[in-house]
């Protein structure tokens, strides 16, 4: 039975991962369905959650407390960055797009360089969860680990709730579909855009935060990550939560069976899940071509 | 119709002449940062041919730059030199050779699908080569001993001498405009602008647009594979940043700010991003924040695309998106 | 009456639950010209478009010449001769008014993978560019931007494109819109001199022009076919006249 609990922990790790993903991976969908906007930088804003969550932690001594600060936080810089740079990308070539967006990755790292320095650091676990829990008389896993799992669920829950049972949810659906005709009908876009883009950058930065007592916060980890998000993006369909949230769990359980199975081509999984899904459809699983 | 303007011509001609004439009396360190300028010239020129001609975005060029290093330094194991003219080719081939298998399946895609798809599979190559011992992992690999440029015993050049081997990264950039120049101008060319600027329209006159873009993508990748050889020969060494992201983005920058649409924004894009780069990073003019030249460039960047819609070239030469000058010859 | 070179059968297509084109038939011939009318959303543009390849029939058939050709992609159908122009002006703006021309012209060719030669050395390409220039009457010079001539004028290039290909079927899709009286009987006159030497499907709405160069009409409504028949006879028609609300269509 031990291979059954190493398998078992193996999905709970591919799913955690996963579901993690999805978090990043929804806001730059998002920002690209809706915005037309292909966002470079989004992989430091998951950063910029976790230096975030380092910093206010070591400040106020509590975690949760940091987090809670952390959020509004994030809002308000993503915010500003909108009403800067982004609100100015929603014409322009995607050319464009990738430049300035590259440019603002430069400037945040070096600023978060400035700012936090370049060391690794770590957060401890919030004492409560730093338990494990037994699976089978062998092997248990830890809490958080599951208790990060549960929150991600709960915000993808939420996210499909205002996606598909408000009107605000009604509206994102329409503009992913088709943009002008959400403009013509009167609706503030601007608005939608706003709060779109907020809240992408929210759940990215979010997710670093209660990533980093798990995936240690370290310059570099926002590149990472936003090219795996990318390959989601790909691989779900553009403009798609759903294909989003497919595609995180599908690389999330690649990768880590990936590295279980076949170390050698670890990283590269990833990658050649992505080729063959775009052998069969290239505008992704859901997306529209 | 107003005929191309002589003045860049002029311009160009005279900066030919500049930098044809540096190294006899110039700064050996200039030297060699020109040359490295123009290795990134070639490749930026290679990149331009996706991006401005095709209308091709791609984040992943560095795939391709980093395969022509890496194939000199299979090439030159421990301490044998590789024939400069058996291991340039062959690094030109094993580029466009990956290019267009990799080509093939990155060209069902289109738009920010492209984009992000380039981008991963040039992950995928540098993932491979952090794995690689063969390859020596992230720490990269030493090219002890410069290709040799004997013939039959006839040494005709020394690429261990710096400004040897200036000359010859000038010629082949010289060699690789003339290159490019000429095919834009051929039926090949004239489709690849037709698809940048109409693909639709092209495909109902009836091209299949599939093979022409695979075949400038094979193209560019080729010579992307000649730069990232010659920049591997430069400095004797090569790593898994060869492949890296930061590469294809510095590149896919150098186009955009050079100017898209013409070939030798490409090379003043180079200039100037290298040389940005040198003035932000160097220790003398900013003491303590020098580390931290990325900023600097970040918001140069940032300002470059808000205020200057065309890039340098665009905007030094008053070219917009029309069709480059060639389609007037 | 000569063997049809195209023959359109039960074409259909459906977009999800709505169907735009329910089996629709007909027939084109060298030397005549169809014309395709009907009110606004008959489906006329949708039929083009799975004519020419731009969209897939749902079902059906079409058989050009001696090969059935539904479904295949626009390109190929291009290269097997069937050339269309577009209600949109769809052109080259940025590229001279021969340039648009020896373009087209060159999609003839076998192949482009020629990397060497200058294209403006193939003089062939060059002759057939002029020639369909000449054609559609569009006067030198040619090296005129594309998208700084008149409407009218893009129009003509429009058709001149086309041209160059050297389809043997013609389909043209609203070729009058957006034309002045004086400018549309000059392409009325151009559509009857090509329709000599091609098979044409006229789909318009401007019909003076339709009556007067039209040697046989399809009238759609709805996705389907209503009635087919010489234009007196589609004119005094009274379920046609019905369909149209017993207005006539105006002059665009």
């Amino acid at each position: 039975m031990a291979d059954g609990s190493i398998l078992l922990i193996q999905v709970l790790n591919g799913v955690q991962y996963g579901l993690l993903l999805f978090l990043v991976a929804s806001g730059l969908t998002l920002i690209f369905g809706i915005m037309g906007v292909i966002n470079l930088a989004h992989g430091s804003f998951y950063m910029m959650g976790a230096y975030i969550a380092f910093s206010l932690t070591e400040l106020l001594g509590n975690f949760w407390l940091a987090i809670l600060i952390g959020i509004p936080l994030s809002v308000a810089i993503g915010l500003g960055l909108e009403l800067l740079l982004f609100r100015r990308l929603y014409r322009r070539d995607h050319l464009y797009q990738v430049l300035l967006t590259y440019g603002l990755i430069l400037i945040m790292e070096e600023m978060r360089s400035l700012l936090v320095g370049d060391d690794v650091h770590g957060i401890a676990i919030p004492a409560l969860f730093d338990v494990s829990i037994r699976l089978t008389d062998t092997l248990s896993y830890p809490v958080y680990r599951l208790l990060m799992s549960a929150i991600c669920l709960v915000m993808a829950g939420l996210m499909a709730l205002v996606i598909q049972r408000t009107r605000f949810g009604m509206t994102i659906r329409a503009g992913a579909d088709n943009r002008e005709m959400v403009e013509l009908l009167g609706i503030d876009i601007g608005l939608v855009y706003r709060i779109v883009f907020a809240a992408g950058v929210a759940l990215a930065a979010f997710a670093g935060m209660i990533a980093a007592p798990v995936a240690s916060v370290y310059p570099g980890m926002g590149n990472q990550i936003l090219i795996v998000s990318f390959v989601v993006v790909v691989i779900g369909g553009i403009g798609s939560v759903k294909g989003a949230f497919l595609g995180s769990l599908l690389i999330g359980l690649a990768d880590t069976f990936g590295q279980v199975l076949a170390p050698q081509a670890a990283g590269m999984t990833v990658y050649m899940l992505m080729a063959g899904v775009l052998l069969w459809r290239p505008a992704g699983l859901f997306g529209r071509a | 119709m107003a005929s191309p303007t002589p003045i860049p011509r002029a311009l160009l001609l005279i900066g030919l002449a500049a930098l044809a004439l540096y190294p006899i009396a110039g700064d050996v360190f200039y030297v060699q940062l020109f040359a490295k300028i123009m290795i990134f010239a070639i490749f930026a020129m290679s990149l331009d041919l996706l991006v401005g001609f095709t209308g091709l975005i791609s984040f992943g060029h560095a795939a391709f730059f980093g395969l022509g290093a890496y194939t000199l330094m299979v090439l030159s194991p421990e301490y044998t030199a590789a024939s400069l003219w058996l291991s340039l080719p062959l690094a030109v081939a094993v580029a466009a050779m990956a290019a267009l298998i990799i080509g093939a399946l990155v060209l069902r895609t289109s738009g920010v699908y492209f984009i992000m798809v380039t981008l991963a599979f040039a992950q995928m190559l540098y993932y491979f080569a952090v794995q690689s011992k063969v390859l020596g992992g992230s720490d990269g690999a030493y090219i002890y001993v410069k290709p040799d440029a004997a013939i039959l015993g006839w040494r005709p050049f020394d690429l261990g001498n710096r400004v040897h081997f200036y000359y010859l990264v000038l010629a082949l950039m010289i060699g690789t405009y003339a290159l490019l120049r000429t095919v834009l101008r051929s039926l090949f060319g004239r489709v690849i602008l037709g698809i940048r600027a109409n693909e639709q329209r092209m495909r109902a006159l009836g091209y299949p647009v599939f093979r022409y873009k695979l075949a400038a993508f094979a193209l560019a990748g080729g010579l992307a594979g000649l730069a990232g050889y010659l920049e591997a020969a430069q400095y004797g060494y090569v790593n898994p940043e060869f492949f890296g992201w930061q590469e294809s983005g510095s590149v896919l920058m150098m186009v955009i700010l050079g100017g898209i649409g013409s070939l030798f924004g490409p090379i003043l894009g180079a200039f100037a991003l290298t040389l940005l780069q040198d003035f932000l990073s160097d220790e003398a003019i900013f003491h303590g924040f020098h580390k931290h030249w990325l900023l600097p460039m970040g918001i140069f960047i940032i300002l470059a695309v808000l205020l200057l819609p065309r890039g340098i070239g665009g905007f030094a030469l008053g070219l917009g998106r029309r069709a480059p000058e060639i389609a007037d010859d | 009456m000569t063997e049809p070179i195209l023959r359109v059968s039960g074409l259909s297509k459906q977009f999800g639950g709505l169907a735009a084109v329910s089996d629709v038939s007909l027939e084109l011939r060298r030397g005549e010209v169809h014309a395709v009318i009907g009110p606004n959303g008959a489906g006329k543009t949708t039929l083009i478009n799975m004519l020419s390849g731009d969209l897939a029939p749902s079902a059906g058939a079409i058989r050009f010449e001696d090969r059935e050709i539904a479904g295949l992609s626009a390109d190929r159908i291009a290269r097997l001769g069937i050339g269309r122009s577009y209600q949109k002006v769809n052109i080259f703006p940025d590229f001279t008014l021969l340039e648009n021309c020896r373009l087209a012209a060159q999609a003839r060719l076998p192949s482009s993978l020629r990397f060497f030669r200058p294209a403006l050395d193939h003089a062939a390409l060059i002759e057939g560019a002029t020639r369909a220039l000449r054609l559609v009457g569009l006067e030198a010079p040619w090296d005129r931007l594309a998208g700084r001539v008149s409407h009218g004028e893009q129009r003509q290039l429009e058709i001149a494109m086309t041209l160059a290909t050297e389809p043997k079927v013609l389909l043209l899709d609203e070729p009058l819109a957006g034309m002045g009286a004086e400018e549309s009987q000059r392409m009325v006159a151009l559509i009857a001199r090509l329709a000599e030497s091609h098979a044409v499907l006229l789909v318009e709405h401007d019909m003076d022009a339709v009556f007067s160069v039209a040697r046989l009409l399809t009238v759609m409504v709805n996705g389907r076919v209503l009635e087919r028949g010489a234009p007196i006879a589609i004119r005094e028609s009274p379920a046609v006249q019905q369909a149209y609300l017993g207005t006539a269509e105006p002059d665009s």
